[in-house]
């Protein structure tokens, strides 16, 4: 193989990365077919050494597959061809590709709970060890280099599930540099990263790539996508869209060329002063959380709080659906004064809360469509003490139209759903006890970008037709484009009300994030 | 020795509660404190001791089984009736026998597990009232009294008259006791093996995807179990000097229950030798200190589950969850981190 000997060559070597580097991992024709479902139609992937490329897409678009032919869990149909390095691969496994450095650090991290951060990074010599046996010295030393090399600082003898969710993400990309890394792949390693959190692991990612590691990175968040990526692959419906530059690319391109269609932002804040209060809050506070919060919300308003993660924004929240008690200051609703012992005193006053762990906290999985719609209200769906199917199977298709829900069977489990269309559910959960006031806390995290329009899109309507809603996000776009008005929150207290038809864009961003 | 404790919460919670409760007895009866006493609670617990270590396996690895106390009688039965018909064979023999009985009948449990994909606690009720109901119906609920004489015969590694009069003695199934705690900690804690098992009960998806043998842990977990269940039903003929078909029935959810009380999380990925030793050892003081002070031991059960209850909570909950909520406030914060 001529590339496989001029790599031996610095001096070649150097000239081809001035030139056009050769290809760490190269894929040709990659077809996967899933029970006559066509996941991946042909498509080419190409990753430079040390280059920081992005794999964009929408869910199902086939990015998972790919990385999943990559790393030897599929088999593509046998006329794919792969490379590595150079050298062709015939049969790609988890062992081989774990052996060439290819490493995966998935979304859930799959990293173990109750061992100690040294155990899990060192797991590989944990289960390798000669003659079968643990050596701790080896797990230890792995683990202090492999931290070391990314220059952070995680006490090794702490028990992973101690950790916050920023440091796990470091733990498993320490575990992958431990297998000698040559490509890392990184499944939406941001979705449950603040801001900071976010600029710190991009700083690691420019490190791994300055070292020679080429890294793969899979996420939703375009904004960060720009600024850490040298190249972008999209994949659309399992086809390749194209690769391209990052220079001169922008957020609404990339999503345009993810969806095919062609989103437009354009602010749509607007003045509600002629409609009456709904909710009224004056001085709330709870020590630690939040503090002297006043604000009003009126009849079809779109209010946005928008903040870094643990500056009291779900706290407060929470609060106002009456899940914690407020210690001081009060709240109204229509005028009146309200005083909440737990949600069901909320939700009876008609305060919807769709939480930011939709997975986990709002639906329950392997429950179906339907039951899970009209999980908050099932009380309006009694006639004499039971359930009445036919007032179910109304609420369920009249909110599941409403709302453009794609679902086959209203009585497939959720689990079957996107995550764009499970908020979508989510959403209609709560609309079908006929609130007043809804509060939509991280709405699209885990949502595709074109489903993100969508939710968006609901969201107007149901300002429009006179809700009073409160979105909760770290991304400031997403208020600055769908909200009326956009309150600041800083440790606990409002810090700025901004009106998005006064300042831009990037007058928001820089004041977050400042 | 920061590191140790903070690794083991649990297990050192529990040794707390433990002096506590010997120093409690100890005041109440003058006997409970002896060396003889002492000795007396060990031999008596050395066959949950050895079942304990081997369930300990199982649900690090994060399965459950309620099967091996009826296991270990089936292996009993059998392993008498083949020495018998072996004309009377010897302890290698018998080992070698219970174990091989007690491993096959673990792999079937692995097999339902692993193969049929039925969750483990619904195969070994399965298996507990199969292997059950075929022993009573083979052997018509007929006890076993006639043992080969190397079985029925005490073997002492240690006797010693004290000065007042009490004997102590260091018998075989404390010694094989002692060796199965050293096996199964070896395992679990220095082979690649055990780091397996904690990452499979751990995070079994995780565990896949990097590669580990899923179907081998199912095995080797229950096998391991099922090897114990034999040694202790073997070590519990030759204490007991018979074989009554239905006198380990109920053993189960004693040895589960000093297992989880040592530490054990159900679920996986937790769990410790040390800790399953002093679980069965906590139960068996209490019981013993029990005895001596005289109270009637149609109390003992209601006590036992009580002390297990309180320990649970102690070594479980963070004592600030114990607190009103106004009083949490600031403790709160602190965590707020995590």
């Amino acid at each position: 193989m001529p590339s496989a000997a001029s790599a031996k060559l610095p001096w070649r070597k150097e000239i081809y990365v001035i030139m056009s580097a050769e290809p760490l991992l190269s894929l040709k024709n990659v077809k996967v077919t899933f029970g006559g479902v066509r996941a991946l139609k042909g498509v080419s992937f190409e990753v430079n050494p040390g280059e920081v490329h992005c794999l964009a897409g929408e869910n199902g678009c086939g990015k998972s597959t790919l990385i999943k032919v990559i790393t030897g869990v599929y088999t593509p149909e046998s006329d794919a061809e792969l490379y590595f390095d150079g050298k062709p691969i015939t049969a790609m496994t988890p062992t081989l590709a774990q052996s060439l450095g290819i490493q995966v650090i998935w979304q859930d991290l799959a990293l173990f709970d109750e061992m100690t951060v040294a155990e899990n990074i060192g797991f590989q010599y944990a289960v390798n060890g000669k003659y079968g046996l643990v050596d701790k010295r080896a797990i230890e030393q792995a683990a202090e280099k492999a931290l070391a090399r990314l220059g952070v600082e995680i006490d090794l003898d702490k028990p992973l599930k101690e950790l916050p969710i920023a440091q796990r993400q470091i733990v498993a990309i320490a575990r992958a540099l431990v297998g000698e890394a040559r490509l890392v792949f990184m499944d939406e390693p941001t979705a449950s990263l603040t801001q900071s959190e976010t600029d710190y692991l991009i700083d690691i990612v420019r490190n791994l790539s300055a070292s020679g590691v080429a890294v793969v990175f899979v996420s939703h968040r375009l904004a960060e996508v720009l600024e850490i990526s040298d190249r972008i692959t999209v994949l659309r419906d399992g086809s390749l869209v194209g690769v391209f530059p990052v220079e001169g690319m922008t957020q609404s391109r990339v999503t345009e060329l993810m969806t095919g269609r062609n989103f437009d932002s354009a602010v749509i804040a607007a003045d509600h002063d002629d409609k009456p209060v709904v909710l009224s809050v004056r001085g709330l506070s709870r020590a630690g959380e939040f503090e002297d919060v006043s604000f009003d919300l009126r009849r079809g308003e779109t209010l946005g709080i928008t903040g870094l993660l643990g500056a009291g924004r779900t706290e407060l929240a929470l609060t106002l659906f009456g899940m914690h008690r407020a210690q001081s200051g009060e709240v109204l609703i229509d005028g009146k004064k309200v005083d909440f012992h737990s949600n069901r005193d909320a939700i009876r006053a008609g305060v919807a809360y769709l939480s930011e762990d939709r997975l986990s906290l709002g639906l329950n999985q392997p429950q179906s469509i339907a039951d899970n719609l009209v999980m908050a209200s099932l009380d309006r769906l009694l006639s004499g003490g039971l359930i009445s199917p036919s007032k179910k199977a109304d609420v369920v298709s009249r909110w599941i139209s409403a709302l453009g829900v794609k679902i086959g069977l209203p009585e497939d489990p959720i689990r079957t759903l996107s995550g764009g269309n499970q908020q979508r559910v989510a959403i209609a959960k709560w609309l079908a006890i006929g609130p007043k006031i809804l509060i939509l806390d991280a709405p699209t995290v885990g949502v595709d970008v074109g489903a993100r329009a969508g939710i968006f899109e609901i969201v107007r309507k149901l300002a429009a037709e006179g809700l009073s809603i409160i979105v909760i996000s770290d991304e400031a776009p997403e208020v600055y484009f769908n909200t009326d008005r956009v309150i600041h929150m800083v440790e606990g207290r409002f810090h700025a009300t901004y009106d998005p038809r006064r300042l831009s864009l990037t007058e928001l961003e820089s004041a977050i994030y400042a | 020795m920061r590191r140790l404790i903070l690794g083991h919460t649990t297990e050192f919670t529990l040794l707390v509660v433990m002096v506590l409760l010997c120093t409690g007895l100890s005041f109440a009866t003058d006997r409970f404190l002896t060396i003889s006493n002492a000795f007396d609670v060990l031999n008596v617990s050395a066959v949950n001791i050895i079942f304990a270590v081997g369930l300990l396996v199982v649900l690090i690895s994060g399965g459950i089984d309620i099967s091996f106390a009826v296991a270990a009688s089936v292996v009993q039965y059998v392993t008498v009736l083949a020495l018998n018909a072996l004309g009377g064979g010897n302890w290698a023999e018998g080992f070698i026998i219970a174990g091989a009985v007690g491993l096959s009948l673990g792999f079937v449990n692995a097999f339902l597990v692993w193969r049929l994909n039925i969750i483990s606690i619904v195969a070994t009720i399965s298996t507990f009232n199969i292997f059950f109901g075929l022993l009573m119906f083979f052997t018509k609920g007929v006890s076993i009294y006639d043992l080969p004489e190397w079985l029925s015969t005490r073997v002492v590694f240690y006797e010693r008259e004290m000065s007042d009069g009490s004997w102590v003695e260091l018998t075989l199934p404390v010694v094989v006791m002692i060796l199965c705690c050293i096996a199964t900690w070896f395992m679990i804690s220095r082979t690649t093996v055990g780091r397996k098992l904690y990452a499979f009960g751990d995070n079994p998806e995780g565990a896949r995807r990097f590669g580990i043998n899923i179907g081998a842990m199912h095995y080797i977990s229950f096998g391991w179990l099922g090897l114990m269940a034999g040694i202790a039903g073997l070590m519990q003929a030759h204490y007991a000097q018979e074989v009554v078909p239905n006198a380990l029935y109920g053993r189960e959810l004693d040895v589960l229950a000093a297992t989880v009380l040592g530490g054990a999380r159900l679920g996986g990925g937790k769990g410790s030798v040390i800790g399953c030793v002093l679980g069965v050892l906590m139960v068996s003081i209490t019981q013993s200190g029990l005895n001596l002070m005289g109270v009637s031991p149609f109390a003992f059960k209601m006590i036992v589950g009580a002390i297990i209850l309180i320990a649970i909570t102690l070594s479980s909950t963070r004592f600030d969850k114990l607190l009103p909520s106004a009083l949490r406030t600031s403790t709160k914060k602190g965590s707020a981190q995590q």
